[in-house]
């Protein structure tokens, strides 16, 4: 049950670059958002690092993720609420950084 | 012992010509997209059920397949498990849209999202999108509903058939189609005779009530639906049927052959397309380019009216497929038998002599602009042509191009690429044949079906009146052989793209009237190409 101490937890946020060479394509989409939905917190990500101005979109919606049409060398800005919004923020990083756990390209 | 039913014959028009024995596969009015729309509520529950369908399946398939195929369908199944897909879908059926229409609505916006990517692999996402609109599509529209048919074996009776859903039938599961209504103008019948697939229409009711799995003859050559045939029957069809199968497999064999009669003269034959899907399987070697495309297509799938993107990516689909042969766009042909709801006018008396065509597109300028932005852009791609229809008088013609060349200086004004193509016209009104030297167009092709229709002043789908509207009547070859003529000596392209061109009867005096450009149903690719090649050579022999 969502309590009011979790909406009042201080927001999180994060960022990291793309390293994939071909961008966040389906598969590295996919697991962003299986991994956001693990998480109660309510977790947005944006195109562009800090003082960048495109829009937030849910990074539970892989419409919306893969709409981005994210690009290597773009960085990624996550910013999440509630209870877990620390850990959601570290381990999404995480796993941008771990380049989706994908083999080398070869 | 119960006593074997009496043979039943029905009558009806020939809507696509072809021979086909097979059971009978019924299909209520109510299947599929022909079903009468629910309320908002009854088509929120049937698209969720189709959707819950379509993850259940989905995850099946995830299940069972290796890695590669895998990801494509965990990405599919991530897509169809994510509320933000089907939400706009929901919004449209709220507002009293039906569950297939808004689903395929909501598709084609995200599928154009991805086309206008700048990255490959960003666009090549389309094709999941498109995978992932017609599997639910397939579920709502009882497509599916084809599977209990045996493979190859179903005559498809039922009242009407949509287009929509005659494009999502399993063709494969289908030998052809008998229907108490409809018409031979349809579009379902236009693409019918693109495909190949024989179709009767106006059997009338009665036909519906036939059993499932009866066995029929469908004899869309003489125009009867034969149901519990007599061995006699059988044995005279299955001859009959063996002896077009001989036909066909030579004609195939000119398929890849250039279009010259015996005596040596070169005729381009082109094709029509009706729906980009209709080139599916096509190799486009075996013709000279797409002599018409009726845009038709992008303007009846329901919903808003095509965007100057859909429709972009739509022309250069078909420059794609033609692989640098000239691509025909006819502009919007709507009104008369083709009405689109908010666009042509309602309650006409005589559609036919009404707003339709270049004048409907004339009549609404911010409609006729958008297409005419995504055909200057789609020009400067690939060899397109554009040409307008329904054609009365020069001054048409004339407005046609500046409001061209207005889109024109706008896009080049937005810095947006863009050229002006070859604008030509079609001759299909008599005025408009009888005055062929007063058009100022870059080319000419002759509708010869609606040109028989206004000469003749029959209508093509009245069997009463049927031995009247023939093709053959000497003042149509007349009025064609001047077009040819005033071309010729003017250096301009002719060309004919209606049924007539098809039909193997009508080729020689074609030829003779000087006619030299054909533009056929891709069906009919291969026996025109025959035909041809064959004529002349009948003729001097």
């Amino acid at each position: 049950m969502t309590s009011d101490t979790d909406r009042m937890a201080a927001p999180a946020e994060g960022c990291t670059v793309i390293t994939l060479p071909i961008g966040l394509h389906a598969r590295p989409s996919v697991k962003l958002t299986k991994l956001a939905k693990t998480f109660d917190s309510a977790i947005r990500l944006r195109a562009g690092g800090e003082g960048a101005n495109g829009d937030w979109v849910d990074a539970k919606s892989i419409v919306r993720v893969m709409a981005m049409k994210v690009r290597v060398g773009q960085t990624l800005t996550f910013r999440a609420e509630g209870m877990d919004a620390e850990r959601a923020v570290n381990a999404l990083v995480d796993l941008v950084e771990r380049n989706f756990d994908e083999s080398a390209p070869g | 012992m119960k006593a074997r039913p009496a043979e039943r014959i029905f009558t009806g028009q020939v809507a696509s010509r072809g021979i086909a024995l097979g059971a009978i596969a019924r299909r209520p009015a109510d299947d599929g997209r022909v079903r009468t729309k629910g309320s908002p509520g009854e088509e929120r529950s049937t698209l969720e059920q189709a959707l819950e369908e379509a993850r259940a399946r989905l995850s099946e398939l995830v299940r069972q397949s290796d890695s590669m195929g895998r990801e494509i369908l965990e990405f599919q199944l991530a897509l169809l498990e994510d509320p933000e897909l089907y939400a706009p879908a929901l919004k449209a059926i709220a507002g009293g849209a039906a569950a297939l229409d808004s689903w395929r609505a909501a598709l084609d916006e995200q599928i154009v999202g991805y086309l206008s990517a700048e990255d490959d692999y960003f666009q090549a996402r389309a094709a999941d999108l498109k995978d992932l609109r017609d599997r639910v599509c397939g579920l709502l529209s009882g497509a599916d509903a084809d599977a209990d048919v045996g493979e190859g074996q179903g005559i498809y009776v039922a009242d009407d058939l949509a287009p929509s859903r005659f494009l999502e039938m399993d063709w494969t599961r289908y030998r052809g189609a008998a229907l108490a209504g409809g018409s031979i103008t349809s579009h379902a019948a236009m693409l019918a005779r693109a495909r190949g697939v024989p179709m009767l229409t106006g059997l009338g009711a009665a036909c519906e009530a036939l059993s499932d799995g009866a066995g029929a003859v469908l004899d869309a050559e003489e125009g009867h639906l034969i149901a519990y045939p007599s061995g006699a029957t059988l044995k005279r069809y299955e001859a009959r049927i063996a002896t077009r199968a001989d036909e066909a497999a030579r004609d195939a064999a000119f398929l890849d052959k250039p279009a010259v009669t015996a005596d040596g003269t070169r005729v381009r034959v082109l094709v029509n397309v009706d729906d980009p899907k209709v080139l599916d399987g096509l190799d486009p070697a075996h013709c000279d380019g797409i002599g018409l495309t009726r845009s038709e297509f992008l303007f009846t799938r329901g919903g808003a009216l095509p965007d100057e993107e859909t429709q972009l990516a739509a022309y250069l689909g078909l420059l794609n497929w033609a692989g640098g042969r000239p691509v025909t766009v006819r502009t919007l042909d709507a009104g008369g038998d083709k009405p689109i709801p908010g666009l042509t006018p309602e309650g006409e008396a005589n559609p036919f002599l009404g707003l339709r065509g270049l004048r409907l597109s004339l009549a609404h300028p911010e409609v006729f602009r958008v297409q005419l932005r995504a055909l200057a852009r789609a020009a400067v791609q690939g060899p397109l042509k554009v040409m307008v229809p329904m054609v009365t008088v020069p001054g048409e013609l004339d407005r046609a191009r500046a409001l061209f060349a207005e889109v024109l200086a706008e896009l080049t004004g937005q810095g947006v690429a863009a050229r002006m193509p070859p604008l030509g016209m079609m001759v299909e009104v008599p005025a408009a044949a009888l005055a062929i030297a007063t058009f100022d167009a870059d080319f000419y092709s002759i509708g010869s079906n609606d040109l028989v229709q206004y000469v003749t002043a029959t209508s093509r789908d009245n069997a009463a009146v049927a031995p009247l509207h023939d093709a053959h009547n000497p003042a149509v070859l007349e009025l064609i052989a001047r077009v040819c003529q005033h071309g010729a000596t003017h250096g301009r392209e002719v060309s004919l793209c209606g049924d007539m061109a098809a039909d193997p009867a009508s080729m020689a005096p074609l030829l003779a009237a000087g006619l030299r450009v054909v533009s056929v149903a891709p069906a009919a690719l291969a026996r025109t190409k025959a035909t041809l090649a064959r004529g002349h050579r009948g003729e001097e022999g």
